[in-house]
């Protein structure tokens, strides 16, 4: 026993692998309502890439001559569930194996692995997918239970064809089994001199079905009651704490709100910004990434802020109809000035004399 | 119950900020004080406080009483020492202290004849009142009284009269916020009065007209024993139930939590008028004043999951912590971990060969190492923040330890190195099991030894100066006189060519 | 054709500016040699062992500040040392030319002094006392451990001991080596045994 270890001796027993494991225990819901509208699909693309993810951590800790057990922490697993929940449901397995590279190669282990990377490694990767794959990250499969779905995504045998050759595999064109997303439906509107409340009415938009999840989008992202709920697990289990989720959707919705109030023609209400899209799931999940976010209470105020007024400008003036993707990834940028301006005062320090 | 789930989502935090709730385990809560007999023989080392080491001021042989003044302060901040027993003093001899190191500290070894007499020298004062409070003081002093909590700071120093800040209020610390210990806990229930007389001496030294005596929620029964005793002897004090959350009793942040008020960084608390001790000490401050007793034992918690029988006991101090655990039927310490405090802020120690010292407040002794296995498999920093916010001083305790690991010491400083009280929160809470209070000491320790070595180097340099220019000197003195020398010579012989000539 | 030599002159005119400002810069802010030296000397331990080749530390700093020495050539200073120098030079750190020894005290067997004060002339902080025909004796609390005392010693009776290690000095090791196993013999000391 060579060991000389100071005090404290006790610990909370608290650990990474727990850590991991209880974001994804927050994530079943979202999981479950993905399954439950996108079927076969869902199952394969979150499957490819948690073992994706999980085999190239491996490989890669094999290469740099680091010990593989990490591998076992649950982050890579973690980084392939998220990497799936962002991924539309036709992603074929390619792109899918392309994702899981990024995300775990290039944004996590080349800058050191666990704990030293500067962007969350899912949404860095969907970014580098949506910025080279236009086309395909933008295609949202009808799914089932809303509208008519021309494929069944409950036969397995459809999907995996789906899944390894395409929609066109099976017959049909991309437009006649995809549906426009509630954002992107509004954009394009939108920039043809329709109002914001007229392309709603046109595309059938129902809060209720966008707050439970019966609407297009990516794997995870549509339900926001499921992940409000997940949400709500890790508040409440303390893994994450409340100043990213209440700072990025509260600006968000304070944003809509001041400007859809002065220009409701152009600008969408703040029901449909917190519903659409993936704010939800960044709010909760992704901004909340505790490796690529601040550590300060203050920072991160600040950060969710940040991500929030990026969020809202990105959808109301950018060029791509969702930007809660982007603005944490660029918010993520600015994590370590922000965590080196907004420590919090030191007890004692800076007080009257 | 809605506090603590506020709490839990971190919008409220009740008082100081931060903290964590460890798992109690106060297993001795309920068992009376045990009084520890005499063991064969007493150690007492020479410094058993913050401060300067004390000097012996008997002889190997002579015979002394207990409570007799062995060995006196040098400097200021120091409390002298006082014999636990009445006996013979053997041997002085340096011996291992309760240190992490192992290393030793010059002390006395007293064999006790069994009388146990006191040294009379020191009459009681029950008229306290009465006396000067100068002559209150350098009694506090003299009977070698130090913060019987754990921090072992000189007493008497605190109890400085300063008319520019006039102490208000008084807080008695009976929060004992670390797991296990109770020892403190136990005297609350079983001296209440002797506290409580302790508490008006204290007031009335320092002059406060408010006394508090902060109990945490988990000790209900300490805190309606206090509040009976103050209302038998008629002292008008407040006892204050606080929500159990550690680091509470830590000085700083118990302030915190019952005024509202942060202790400026370089100022003590009676700067902003406060008075704090702990409840053991002011019991001390009790039998030194109202008793004329030096103090030559406490109560230590003997506890953890490898002591048969654990219980608080009443020791002497200077007994061998080997011999105070067999009381409790622990002889075998193969393969435990034993530890000097309490689990969170104690430190380990290599061998129980040690006495007990005024610090001592539990002893531990563990079956497994929590720590070690789990520092063992260390994740790296996953930046959770957990740490951050159960920082009770507000550090940034994963950026502070980045900074300690790449012996980047200014900006350590920089970032509160020295405003780190080692609490251990975020060791604690850490799930990275990264040993953050160990960088911190580490650093700590650095930064003093580069400050010696600078002192030594600065000290080398001009004794080096000194010395190259006392040869400079010496040599020119030399050069000099053989000048002369040959200038002395030289001017005779031109006076004998003169002569010749 | 016209578009390049815009280019040109315009990339060519940027970095002419760029080098005279450089140039004046080097001209303006030129430090001194002996304030550089005297830096350095600041920096080094003052064992004045003369391990570096010089015959002190003030030699040596001066020798580093004009070029003449490396900067990894202070054996007591270690890394430490070598770290800071190589930062004030603007250089490279170097791995050190010696290994450090642990902290070392001169220790006077004086039965056997002859009291020939060779080793108080040796000392360069003065720290023997002494004087001829008499046991001379080292104060260890000015002692720098450089051994110069030790050769000119004609009956060899002076000691190199380790440093006796104090409560008040002791310091915890950093994790990144406390949990390691201990390294034997190496610079700094065991954790202490169960």
């Amino acid at each position: 026993m060579n060991m000389l270890i100071s005090s404290p001796h006790l610990h909370s027993g608290d650990s990474v692998r727990a850590t991991m494991i209880t974001v994804m225990l927050a994530l079943a819901p979202a999981v479950i309502v993905s399954v439950y509208l996108f079927g076969w699909l869902a199952v394969l693309i979150i499957a490819s890439s948690v073992v994706g993810c999980m085999v190239l951590e491996w490989l890669s800790l094999r290469l740099m001559g680091r010990s593989t057990a990490a591998v076992g922490d649950g982050s890579a697993a973690l980084t392939g569930l998220f990497l799936a929940l962002i991924l539309p449901p036709t992603t074929p397995w390619w792109m899918v194996l392309i994702g899981c590279f990024m995300a775990i190669v290039l944004t996590k282990q080349i800058y050191g692995g666990l704990g030293y990377n500067l962007f969350n490694p899912a949404l860095a990767a969907r970014v580098v997918l949506l910025i080279s794959f236009p086309l395909q990250m933008t295609t949202w499969i009808v799914p089932m239970h809303v509208g008519n779905p021309v494929i069944d995504l409950y036969n397995l045998q459809d999907c995996l064809q789906v899944f390894f050759f395409g929609v066109q595999s099976l017959g049909h064109s991309i437009d006649a089994v995809s549906m426009a997303s509630a954002l992107g439906y509004v954009k394009t509107e939108w920039t043809r001199g329709v109002s914001v409340a007229d392309a709603l009415r046109g595309y059938g938009y129902n809060y209720l079905d966008a707050f439970l999840g019966r609407e297009a989008g990516s794997l995870g992202e549509t339900s926001a009651l499921a992940l409000l709920l997940g949400g709500i697990y890790l508040l409440a289990r303390h893994t994450v704490t409340w100043h990213i989720p209440f700072s990025y959707l509260g600006t968000v919705v304070l944003l809509a709100a001041i400007f859809s109030t002065i220009n409701p023609q152009h600008f969408a209400p703040p029901m449909f910004h917190l519903m659409a899209g993936g704010l939800m799931l960044c709010a909760f999940f992704m901004a909340t990434d505790p490796v690529s976010s601040p550590v300060t209470p203050a920072g991160r105020l600040v950060f969710g802020t940040g991500c929030g007024i990026l969020t809202w400008a990105i959808r109301s003036f950018g060029g791509y109809p969702e930007g809660a993707m982007f603005s944490v990834v660029l918010m993520n940028c600015t994590v370590p000035l922000i965590d080196h301006y907004f420590r919090p005062r030191i007890y004692g320090q800076g007080l009257p004399k | 119950m809605l506090r603590t789930l506020l709490e839990r989502i971190g919008l409220s935090s009740g008082g100081f900020p931060g903290g964590i709730h460890p798992e109690q385990s106060k297993l001795t809560a309920g068992m009376p004080t045990r009084d520890c007999p005499l063991p064969p023989v007493l150690i007492v080392p020479m410094k058993q406080h913050i401060g300067e080491a004390c000097v012996p001021l008997v002889e190997t042989g002579q015979t002394v009483l207990r409570g007799q003044k062995i060995a006196r302060g040098q400097g200021y901040v120091s409390a002298p020492v006082h014999a636990p027993t009445s006996g013979k003093v053997v041997k002085i001899e340096e011996h291992p202290v309760p240190h992490p190191s192992g290393l030793g500290r010059l002390s006395l070894f007293i064999e006790p004849d069994g009388r146990d007499a006191w040294d009379e020298t020191l009459e009681p004062w029950p008229d306290y009142r009465q006396r000067d409070i100068g002559e209150l003081r350098e009694r506090v002093r003299i009977c070698g009284l130090a913060g019987l909590g754990g921090a072992v700071f000189p007493t008497f120093i605190k109890l400085v009269r300063d008319q520019k800040h006039p102490i208000d209020t008084v807080i008695l610390n009976g929060i004992e916020c670390e797991p296990y210990l109770t020892n403190d806990h136990r005297l609350m229930l079983e001296q209440a009065e002797q506290i409580v007389a302790g508490l008006d001496v204290l007031m009335y030294m320092a002059g406060a007209r408010h006394g508090i005596i902060a109990v945490e929620d988990n000790k209900p029964d300490a805190a309606a024993c206090m509040r009976e005793a103050a209302k038998r002897l008629g002292t008008a004090v407040a006892v204050h139930v606080l929500p159990t959350r550690y680091p509470q009793g830590g000085e700083k942040q118990l302030i915190q939590a019952i005024t509202g008020r942060e202790v400026p960084a370089g100022k003590l608390p009676m700067h902003i008028g406060i008075l704090c001790q702990n409840v053991g000490t002011t019991k001390a401050v009790h039998d030194a004043v109202l008793l004329g007793r030096p103090l030559t034992e406490r109560i230590v918690t003997v506890s953890g999951d490898a002591v048969p029988q654990p219980g608080n006991m009443n020791v002497r101090l200077g007994t061998p912590m080997r011999f105070v655990f067999a009381q409790h039927g622990l002889e075998a310490f193969e393969g435990l971990h034993v530890i000097h405090g309490g689990p969170l802020m104690g430190e380990r120690l290599p061998s129980v060969d040690v006495p007990v010292i005024k610090s001592t407040n539990g002893m531990l002794a563990f079956s497994t190492d929590v720590m070690a296995d789990a520092h063992r498999r260390a994740d790296p920093c996953i930046r959770c923040g957990h740490c951050v916010e159960a920082c009770p001083v507000h550090l940034v305790p994963n950026e502070l330890a980045s900074q300690c690991r790449q012996d980047q010491f200014d900006r350590a400083q920089g970032y509160g190195l020295f405003d780190c009280i080692e609490c251990g929160c975020c060791s604690y809470v850490c799930p990275s099991n990264i040993p953050l209070v160990q960088y911190f000491r580490y650093a700590k320790g650095e930064v003093g030894k580069i400050n010696r070595e600078r002192i030594f180097a600065d000290l080398s340099r001009q004794r080096s100066q000194a010395r190259d220019e006392r040869i400079a000197r010496e040599k020119a003195e030399r050069a000099a006189k053989r000048a002369r020398v040959k200038a002395e010579a030289g001017a005779p012989e031109e006076g004998g060519e003169a002569s010749s000539a | 054709m016209t578009n390049i030599l815009y280019g040109v002159f315009s990339l060519g005119g940027f970095a002419l500016a760029a080098g005279i400002m450089l140039a004046l810069a080097t001209r303006l802010f030129h430090v001194e040699g002996d304030p550089l030296a005297d830096k350095i000397d600041g920096l080094l331990p003052q064992t004045q062992c003369a391990k570096c080749g010089y015959p002190g530390c003030k030699p040596y700093s001066e020798a580093v500040a004009r070029g003449e020495a490396d900067v990894n050539q202070c054996v007591p200073g270690g890394e430490r040392v070598m770290l800071q120098i190589a930062d004030l030079m603007g250089v490279e750190p170097k791995p050190l030319a010696q290994e450090p020894e642990p902290p070392m005290l001169a220790f006077v067997r004086e039965d056997e002094c002859i009291g020939c004060t060779l080793c108080i002339k040796a000392c360069p902080v003065d720290a023997i006392l002494g004087a001829p025909k008499q046991y001379h004796t080292v104060i260890a609390d000015y002692c720098t451990g450089c051994k110069l005392c030790v050769e000119p010693c004609p009956v060899d009776c002076i000691d190199m001991v380790l440093k006796p290690e104090v409560l008040e000095e002791w310091t915890w090791k950093s994790p990144e080596t406390a949990h390691r196993p201990v390294r034997v013999g190496g610079h700094g000391h065991a954790a202490h045994p169960a």
